[in-house]
């Protein structure tokens, strides 16, 4: 997927004066916020069951060589065929050759993101196959040819009339003059389009929550169950995962079920959650001829044993950038690549560079929302902080700031300096402003006062003042 | 109970010190109130967050190592800022993960590291102010102080018996006002739009005050309230519980100003 990362600022520029987006933002945001807060607070074990998700997940993270080994030999006892693909490059060959193994023309497709890290729609395509999304919102993105801007609400960034306008546009074997004003009329025409679509699939392609090493078994978790209908029907079913996905057990991925979907939409649980073990067996009445396991490393591995391991752990509930007032300013698509918010900005840098991703992890001012909400409790603004060091050390911040930052520390770790340096600055500064008590503009404060008046200080330092009085016995 | 009273160490922070003395020295007065010793070491200058959160390390760590020396011995330390106090208290002891000394010595005076307001309440006890203050006030609850520290009830406890003052919950108290240091101004369009939606909370309280516990998330909201003309007056929670608005103007507000009216 090409990435726009490095072009963040001026992508939140653009994305702040855009009208629709804004209001779509506003709409979705508070909803996402008040369902969790009701879901945990409706479960007294929330608190025990993060400690609980985190160990599990730091547990597996430790000892990840095992479990993905015994999960791919559960898979392969259960007749299912595991690709272990380090690059995004190897995944792609993969897919596009379990394709044309078995002639696939469409391939539909439940909602991945590991799906978009790999940018296989548009490989498929190249290929000569041709990918229909079939959740909804990746349905409606797919249709108006952009990428999701939330990894579980893709088309957050959407309103209605955005909806109406590309179905009109794209449907047009449907009546012209139909009418589309609902949320229940629209879903009804995706279905009916989707459903010719879903029987006539030669491949259909899933993401997976989870991976279960004892049982060899894939998770996925919908609401529209369209994701059970791409996986059970057509021939061939691939599951695109990423190594971290794996848990131990079935129980362990229970645990993890319960936090999951409270974090996500304030749901108890998803509508469906399906478990697909195995190709279809002989007494089954459904279910796929081929079941395959893309099991992607694509830099993660790379991870374990720095300061960034702890994001393996990520669950990609969304709880992080749903609660994220950045997020909730510019959106998903200002972050430039697959995974945005709170959690793309520690995990963007780590697979695709530091040197694109820069920008990610300055962009935060570290509010710690995200971390209080992120049900594996993943610090994610140590981490962000880590990427700037790794920037800093790399001299990759920008050579005004390093110098501002230098000067500054130059001065504060000289306090006869510093003094004299605040003195005079305070001083001039409170004389300057003492009537009108702030400044409209200011030298090299054009960041502060484009949108901010800047307070004036009082005009005498702290310091000064208290060494003042001391001397003369009046504190 | 204690019988000689705790040597406090106030460390003013940067902002306090060049912006509004006025807060350190409401700081020292509720101290004092609260029967400590309040001592103001000589040679402080800043905490080091902004080296810290700029990812420069090695001069956030020489920072750390002289303002831990220097605060050192005594009792406690205050700070009249959730985000510095928040720097001293949790973030020097994960500064000097790899080196076993001054993580213990970071670690020990974490320990005994407090934000004014919180450590008040929690430390010394206090549960009321003798302070005056006329008008509806508002209260911003800063991110470090809140999800670092645990500061939410402490200063609402404490307005609570100020003569005069009724407080006025505003909706998204907890979310963030863009400030973030270096942010408001390395990213000042996303920092403006995060300041406007907490100036349309705080006026639809209808509040005539803000306060809060931080400095620089005051001044973020102040320089937004008054670029936008709304004459809110704007204060360190500490000036108000200290009964010190007299002594200077609101935050951003002239000589010619003073007490917010226009």
């Amino acid at each position: 997927m090409l990435t726009t990362s490095p072009a963040f600022k001026q992508n939140a520029t653009t994305a702040l004066a855009d009208a629709g987006l804004q209001k779509a933002l506003a709409n979705a945001k508070a909803g996402f916020m008040q369902k969790r807060a009701r879901a945990v607070a409706a479960l007294p074990e929330f608190e025990a069951l993060r400690d609980l998700g985190r160990d599990i997940k730091n547990h597996t993270i430790a000892h990840l060589d095992f479990y993905l080994d015994t999960y791919a030999r559960n898979v392969e006892a259960e007749g299912g065929k595991v690709h272990w693909c380090e690059t995004a490059d190897d995944a792609r060959r993969a897919v596009v050759e379990i394709c044309r193994s078995v002639g696939a023309r469409t391939v539909t497709k439940g909602k991945s993101m590991i799906g978009e890290e790999l940018g296989i729609n548009e490989h498929l395509e190249a290929a000569g196959i041709e990918p229909i999304e079939t959740d909804l919102g990746e349905y409606i993105i797919q249709l108006r040819k952009e990428p999701p801007s939330h990894i579980i609400a893709p088309a957050f960034h959407l309103n209605r009339e955005d909806w109406i306008e590309a179905f009109r546009e794209k449907h047009t074997e449907l009546a012209p003059g139909r009418v589309l004003d609902e949320r229940k009329t629209l879903i009804d025409e995706a279905r009916t389009i989707l459903r010719s679509r879903f029987l006539a699939a030669d491949v259909g392609i899933t993401g997976a929550n989870m991976l279960i090493a004892e049982t060899g078994s894939s998770v996925i978790v919908t609401n529209e169950g369209n994701g059970d209908l791409t996986q059970t029907l057509p021939k061939v079913h691939i599951v695109l995962a990423s190594i971290e996905k794996v848990v131990p057990t079935l129980e362990d991925a229970c645990t993890i079920l319960r936090l999951l979907a409270r974090s996500a939409t304030g749901q108890d649980f998803s509508t469906y959650t399906t478990f697909s073990t195995g190709p279809r067996r002989a007494p089954d009445l459904d279910g796929p001829a081929e079941y395959h396991v893309i099991l992607l490393d694509n830099g993660r591995t790379s991870m374990i044993g720095t300061e960034f391991q702890e994001m393996l752990r990520c669950i990609r509930c969304a709880a992080c950038m749903n609660h994220c007032p950045v997020y909730g300013a510019v959106g998903g698509h200002a972050y430039g690549w697959v995974y945005p918010g709170p959690m793309g900005s520690v995990l963007t840098p780590s697979l695709i560079g530091v040197d694109k991703a820069g920008h990610l992890p300055n962009a935060s001012t570290f509010c710690g929302k995200c971390e209080s909400v992120c049900p594996m409790k993943i610090p994610l603004p140590k981490m962000m902080r880590h990427w700037r060091e790794r920037e800093f050390e790399r001299h990759l911040s920008p050579s005004a700031a390093r110098f501002g930052l230098g000067v500054w520390a130059w001065f504060a770790r000289r306090p006869w300096a510093y003094r004299l340096a605040t003195r005079i600055g305070a001083g001039t500064l409170g004389f300057a402003g003492r009537k009108r008590g702030r400044f409209g503009s200011l030298p090299l404060a054009g960041g502060w006062t484009g949108g901010r008046d800047m307070p004036a200080p009082e005009g005498e330092t702290f310091q000064a003042r208290y060494a003042r009085l001391r001397k003369q016995g009046l504190v | 109970m204690r019988h000689t009273p705790p040597r406090v160490a106030l460390f003013a922070t940067c902002l306090v010190d060049l912006y509004r003395p006025t807060v350190g020295f409401a700081a020292i007065k509720l101290l004092k109130e609260a029967g400590c010793t309040v001592v103001v070491p000589e040679g402080q200058t800043c905490c080091g967050q902004p080296a810290y959160n700029s990812g420069d390390k090695a001069d956030a760590q020489d920072i750390a190592r002289s303002v831990i020396a220097l605060l050192e011995p005594y009792d406690y330390v205050v700070v009249p800022s959730g985000s510095c106090g928040g720097m001293i208290r949790e973030q020097y002891a994960a500064l000097f993960a790899a080196d076993p000394e001054w993580k213990l010595r970071a670690e020990r005076l974490g320990a005994r590291t407090f934000e004014l307001v919180s450590f008040l309440v929690d430390v010394m006890g206090m549960t009321g102010v003798e302070a005056r203050y006329e008008g509806m006030a508002t209260y911003h609850d800063s991110c470090s102080g809140l999800r670092e520290l645990g500061i939410k009830g402490q200063p609402r406890a404490l307005l609570a018996t100020v003569a005069g003052l009724t407080l006025a919950e505003m909706e998204d108290a907890e979310v963030c006002c863009g400030f973030g240091g270096t942010f408001c101004v390395k990213y000042p369009d996303i920092s403006v739009r995060m300041v406007s939606d907490k100036v349309e909370r705080i006026r639809a309280t209808g509040a005539d005050t803000l306060l809060a516990g931080d400095l620089g998330c005051l001044l973020n909201m102040a320089g937004r309230l008054q670029r936008l003309g709304h004459t809110v007056r704007v204060r360190h929670v500490a000036e108000v519980l200290a009964g010190m608005t007299d002594a200077v103007p609101p935050i951003g507000e002239g000589q010619a100003r003073q007490g917010g009216a226009r």
